[in-house]
């Protein structure tokens, strides 16, 4: 068994700090060693077996203490495989990016060393096939956030990091009473074998009462409205790096876990609050349009654009059927990709305008920044949900699946919920179109005495963009890529459910 | 085939890719122009091919599963799709090679040619889908890259705008058409048009009418009619050639193919293609009305192009699908010729405006010429391709006018393709036909309310006259009468112009022509005129001409199908009509030839010119409520629910603080507490005892 991600950045943390006598060489450390990781994650998608996808594959799994039933389990399946390799590219493209964009705030070491424990924690999350062991990793990644958000965010850093921590705590209590509820109910904690189970020998009650609780844990992670408020704060005060991991990755691993966990484990439980949880996924997808439309600042904008994605995210989750969870699963790595690359570029523009303020950014970017402006507009375009790129799909599917959910959830709610979730596609188009429309189109302000010399994107600027937005094309001009890959395990969670 | 289907549809996307990662390093006209000519010819040798083999040809590339309905990457290839690739091509190379003249000032002519390509190639896939989901990711590219080419010359807020409405009011109409899609493929059990087509039969009326309903919306977006047609108007803020292409030959249109192509549903469903009917008849007589007070020659051009699509999706309500095919590639032919040609003119003159022109005909020949051929064409003026297809329309429309809504005969199953040449039906053997006759033969006649059978038949008759009318506006204005520079000078500018529309209709004539880094004030000084125009470079009158020809002639191909040709009665009526319509409008014109004609309209003219007021109603019913929500979402986001969590976090804090006060770490108080406690159980104790 060869070894995984998680454990190469585990041995890779050691040495830090230890050499290393100035910035260049730690942004250099930081680029191999993540570099190094991503390397590691393209070998396992090689190993991968994917004529069986639905199976854990790559795994390790040891005794950690035994008096509970306790194991030290990861691996991967065509579940998490996606996830892990987009975690381990955005965490690589964020050191790239680092080496010649830090943040304001010095402390590169820190830096480094936190977006290592980040990237094991958000790694960790996605290998685990042990409850307790997802919950550490789970937890591993907010301090690092946290301290990241304090220390290189913008003005309101405080507020924004102290909400961001409380909330996601708050959440994580929530979600660790829900997990244990069904694991003692079930008497495992492994992963695969709740879901084996299909929620076999937990009574209806005690499934609704968990599934509601991980509901809420996750989906203040996803986040799912009316839980998001400290999302918008988080992410325009954050830093570039932690906006970009945060969206990308962090987000993810809320969806992510009422995947894996919470409808596999407690199924029962996931059809009696699938109607509510479509109902919360839908007023956020209208919700985070109609704020999107109402903002000023481009940071903040996209932070609640996320809000209306991942409630695309959700509504697939909440059909229950095969469709819905791939167009989830789907969404996520669309959604990892699309945002990953517009916090990147709106990073860019705020040290170049020295404002995320809409208003004071002024029009004419394609005339003073073309380069920049060209990549934001397909950003946005892919975000909007174009097909042929990869935003579509996720979105088409949920809306599919909603169109036909789980035969035992009401479908003419959940055709409503469609045909909602379809408004909102239309408001996330004028929401980006405008932003479009406001900040590349027109003639630049009259004052930008400083517009002309908008400096042009550097190497480091391109080596973070271009990946995404290869991506971004690849998987949406051939979905095949990624359905592939989820088909067969998501089938496999529907085992007892169908 | 299949392959060269494939091939047709990816070169000019490969052109796209190619053009926009080159950028200078390639010679970028030849990047453009030549993926869409190789192109033209497979087009050309995938339609002779079906010519003379007809049937229908599909070919998977691979399946996607996705958890339910499997989406089929494949194409298909018969009759309907080869004709239109085929004319598809035909305009976008025409147009191609147009833009290499016409946009040879423009700093960005890299990435308009590439969107250029990459609406083709949309489009191309558009017509060749095997997939009704395949289909729609090329439906909605289309309307991405319309956006960007209608926002070309975005340094205007004007153009920004309207590409913004352009993409935003069909993305409305498409989220409909994406859930009629799911209707129809999740009833069907399969996304594939072939199966889904062969399945109607067997499909709930409910579910029909609930698929028709949506697709219509779909449909209507595109095609631009009433009451998602305002977008086309608007559109006009983009550069000529583009005009052309999308707004007469190819995105537009494809509302109209795809109702072709997916006509077995819709002829299930009466009550929608009643519906249809309808608003195709609000749609033509309004935007003819329209075109008559336009001051703005691609405006007019705009208002005629909703108008004649409401012609052919009127001709669909009453069952008359290969004349409305007829009239879908003779339209697009004059269509096409009028944009192209109305370039020309805008280039010479550097203005849009009607009332700048004059006297034309002597300084600009060619364009003269062609271009009167394309609005005989449009008005149908007898013996021109127009007449031909507008009144094959018309024809059945009257029929089923006169037999209370009963329309004559079963669907028409021929291929227009085969049918319009004169080839026999498909052989009754090959697979395709028997799936056809199979599926056909339990449809039922198809009988619309006599009520809306009359209104079609009126509509339709109305339109040619007032077609006829704004046509000849146009054409007498701008090529006769005297060069108007001179004219206008001695005359004060107190014509009955709207005053809002000149200024921005102006605007963009300059940022159409004009270097763009040249500001507008400046050039205003120059007042374009028609006193010095001279004809159009020869990359743009070649394409011109070339044009000509098939919207001169194609009519007659028409004569080799029994449908299709002309019947002496209606044809003789809207001969009729057209020289009513003509001559009216000659006879104003004539009073005063210095004058616009459309001073006759009296005080509904404003109301026309602002096309009865329809933008700011729908700024007043729907996008000032949308933004005022949105800004009420924003301020309850902050002072609603996060208030609540904020308020959450400090109730914490002040709960804490009130557990916090006997904390506080004094030894004292810690231990008079403790002996208040002692005291207190004991007395308790004692007292309980």
């Amino acid at each position: 068994m060869m070894a995984i991600p998680a454990c190469a950045a585990l041995a890779l943390l050691v040495p830090r700090a230890r050499f290393l006598p100035d910035d260049a060489s730690l942004g250099r450390f930081g680029i191999l060693v993540s570099g190094a990781t991503l390397l590691v994650g393209l070998s396992a998608v090689t190993a991968f077996d994917f004529s069986d996808a639905s199976r854990a594959q790559l795994s390790v799994n040891r005794t950690w203490e035994s008096s509970i039933g306790l194991r030290f389990h990861l691996g991967v399946d065509g579940i998490s495989l996606p996830l892990v390799v987009l975690t381990a590219l955005l965490t690589f493209l964020c050191f790239v990016y680092t080496y010649r964009h830090p943040p304001a705030g010095g402390r590169l070491r820190l830096l480094t060393a936190l977006l290592l424990v980040l990237e094991i924690g958000m790694l960790g999350t996605f290998v685990a096939l042990d409850l307790i062991l997802f919950f550490v990793f789970f937890e591993v990644v907010l301090l690092p956030m946290f301290a990241v958000i304090l220390i290189w965010g913008g003005a309101d850093r405080r507020a924004a990091a102290t909400k961001f921590i409380l909330y996601t705590l708050l959440g994580s209590g929530l979600l660790l009473a829900g997990m244990l509820l069904i694991a003692v109910n079930a008497g495992t904690l492994d992963m695969t074998e709740l879901a084996r189970r299909h929620g076999a020998g937990v009574s209806h009650g005690v499934q609704i009462a968990g599934f509601l609780l991980m509901m809420l844990g996750f989906g203040v992670k996803a986040p799912m409205w009316p839980l998001h408020t400290w999302l918008p704060d988080a992410h325009t005060e954050a830093p570039t790096v932690g906006s970009v991991l945060l969206a990308g990755v962090l987000l993810k691993m809320g969806t992510y876990g009422l995947v894996r966990i919470a409808v596999p484990s407690a199924p029962d439980g996931a059809r009696s609050c699938a109607t509510a949880l479509g109902l919360l996924a839908v007023i956020g997808i209208v919700y985070g349009a109609l704020a999107c439309l109402a903002q000023t600042d481009l940071k903040r904008m996209i932070a609640y654009s996320s809000v209306g994605h991942m409630g695309f995210v959700l509504l697939g989750i909440a059909t229950l059927t095969p469709v819905g969870l791939n167009a989830a699963l789907f969404g996520n790595i669309a959604h990892g990709l699309i945002t990953g690359l517009l916090f990147f570029l709106a990073g860019s523009i705020k040290d170049r305008y020295g404002t995320g303020d809409l208003a004071r950014i002024g029009g004419g970017m394609l005339g003073t920044a073309p380069r920049l402006a060209s990549f934001l507009t397909f950003a946005s375009v892919a975000s909007l949900g174009l097909p042929g790129l990869a935003g579509f799909w996720g979105e088409m599917l949920a809306l599919l699946g909603a169109y036909k959910p789980d035969a035992g959830l009401s479908r003419p709610a959940f055709v409503t919920f469609m045909a909602f979730g379809g408004i909102g596609a239309v408001l996330t188009a004028a929401y980006f179109l405008r932003l479009l429309s406001k900040i590349t189109h027109g003639r630049p302000r009259a004052d930008a005495a400083e517009a002309a010399a908008v400096a042009a994107p550097t190497v480091y600027e391109y080596a973070a963009w271009v990946p995404l937005v290869a991506l971004t094309l690849l998987v949406g001009l051939w979905p095949k890529t990624l359905l592939a890959v989820t088909s067969e395990p998501v089938r496999a969670l529907f085992g007892g459910l169908g | 085939m299949i392959t060269l289907a494939a091939l047709v549809v990816l070169l000019p996307f490969l052109g796209a890719f190619a053009g926009l990662l080159g950028g200078r390093r390639l010679p970028q006209p030849w990047v453009a122009c030549v993926p869409v000519a190789v192109s033209t010819v497979l087009a050309a040798v995938v339609a002779f091919a079906v010519w003379r083999s007809p049937g229908e040809r599909t070919g998977t590339l691979t399946l996607i599963h996705t958890g339910s309905l499997p989406i089929r990457v494949g194409l298909q290839v018969d009759g309907l799709s080869g004709l239109v690739g085929v004319m598809v091509c035909c305009v976008a190379v025409a147009v191609q090679v147009y833009s290499v003249a016409y946009m040879a000032d423009d700093r960005r002519y890299t990435s308009y040619a590439a969107f250029v390509s990459l609406f083709t190639a949309a489009m191309l896939l558009v017509v060749f889908a095997g997939d009704l989901l395949l289909l729609y990711a090329g439906w909605e590219v289309m309307g991405v890259c319309s956006y960007f080419l209608i926002g070309h010359h975005w340094e205007d807020r004007a153009n920004s705008r309207a590409a913004v409405k352009a993409f935003l009011v069909t993305r409305l109409g498409d989220v409909g058409f994406l859930f009629g899609i799911f209707v129809l493929g999740v009833a069907a059990k399969s996304f594939t048009i072939s199966d889904v087509l062969a399945r109607v039969g067997t499909m709930s009326h409910t579910t029909l009418t609930a698929a028709a309903l949506l697709l219509l919306c779909g449909v209507v977006g595109k095609s631009a009619q009433f009451p998602l047609h305002t977008w086309l108007p608007d559109a006009m803020a983009g550069p000529t050639p583009i005009s052309a292409l999308i707004h007469a030959a190819t995105m537009v249109a494809a509302g109209i193919y795809f109702v072709a192509r997916v006509y077995p549903v819709f002829w299930l469903v009466p009550s929608a293609l009643a519906v249809l009917g309808i608003l195709a008849v609000v749609s033509m007589v309004g935007s003819a009305l329209a075109a008559l007070a336009q001051d703005d020659l691609k405006r007019v051009l705009a208002y005629s192009t909703i108008s004649q699509l409401a012609v052919m999706a009127a001709g669909l309500a009453v069952g008359a699908r290969s004349a409305v095919l007829f009239h879908l590639v003779t339209h697009a032919a004059f269509k096409a010729l009028l944009f192209l040609a109305a370039g020309c003119v805008i280039h010479a003159t550097t203005t849009n405006l009607l009332a700048r022109y004059g006297g034309l005909r002597r300084t600009m020949p060619i364009t003269f010429w062609s271009m009167t051929v394309g609005f005989a064409a449009l008005i149908g003026v007898p013996a021109f391709s127009g007449w031909f297809s507008k009144d094959a329309v018309i024809a059945a429309a009257q029929h089923g006018a006169v037999h209370n809504g009963d329309y004559a005969g079963k669907m028409q199953t021929g291929w227009f393709a085969h049918a319009s040449t004169g080839n026999p039906p498909p052989p009754a053997g090959t697979p395709k036909d028997h799936v056809w006759t199979i599926h056909l033969r339990p449809y039922p006649e198809l009988h619309l309310p006599a009520g809306v059978a009359w209104v079609i038949y009126l509509g339709l008759l109305l339109t040619v006259v007032l077609t006829a009318a704004y046509s000849a506006r146009a054409w007498l204005m701008t090529f006769f009468g005297e060069p108007r520079a001179v004219a206008r000078a001695h005359e004060a500018p107190s014509e009955g112009v709207p005053e809002v529309t000149v200024p921005r209709a102006y605007e963009t004539s300059v940022a159409d022509t004009v270097e763009l880094s040249i500001p507008a004030e400046g050039e205003v000084t120059k007042e374009p005129s028609s006193a010095h125009a001279h004809e159009a470079p020869k990359l743009m009158t070649w394409p011109v001409m070339a044009l000509a020809v098939p919207a001169a002639i194609l009519g007659f191909f028409g004569l080799g199908a029994s449908e299709l040709r002309p019947e002496l009665g209606s044809a003789l009526l809207s001969a009729v009509l057209v020289a009513v319509g003509f001559g009216g409008m000659w006879l104003v014109w004539n009073r005063d030839p210095a004058a616009d004609p459309a001073r006759a309209l009296g005080p509904v003219r404003p109301v026309f010119a602002k096309a009865f007021y329809l933008d700011e109603l729908y700024a007043l019913v729907i996008v000032r409520p949308v933004l005022k929500l949105a800004r009420g979402v924003a301020v309850f986001d902050r002072i609603g629910i996060d208030a609540a969590v904020v308020g959450t976090a400090r109730a914490a804090r002040r709960l804490g603080g009130a557990l916090r006060i006997p904390q506080n770490g004094n030894a004292q108080s810690y231990l008079t507490a403790l002996l208040g406690g002692v005291v207190v159980i004991t007395a308790l104790v004692v007292i309980f005892q």
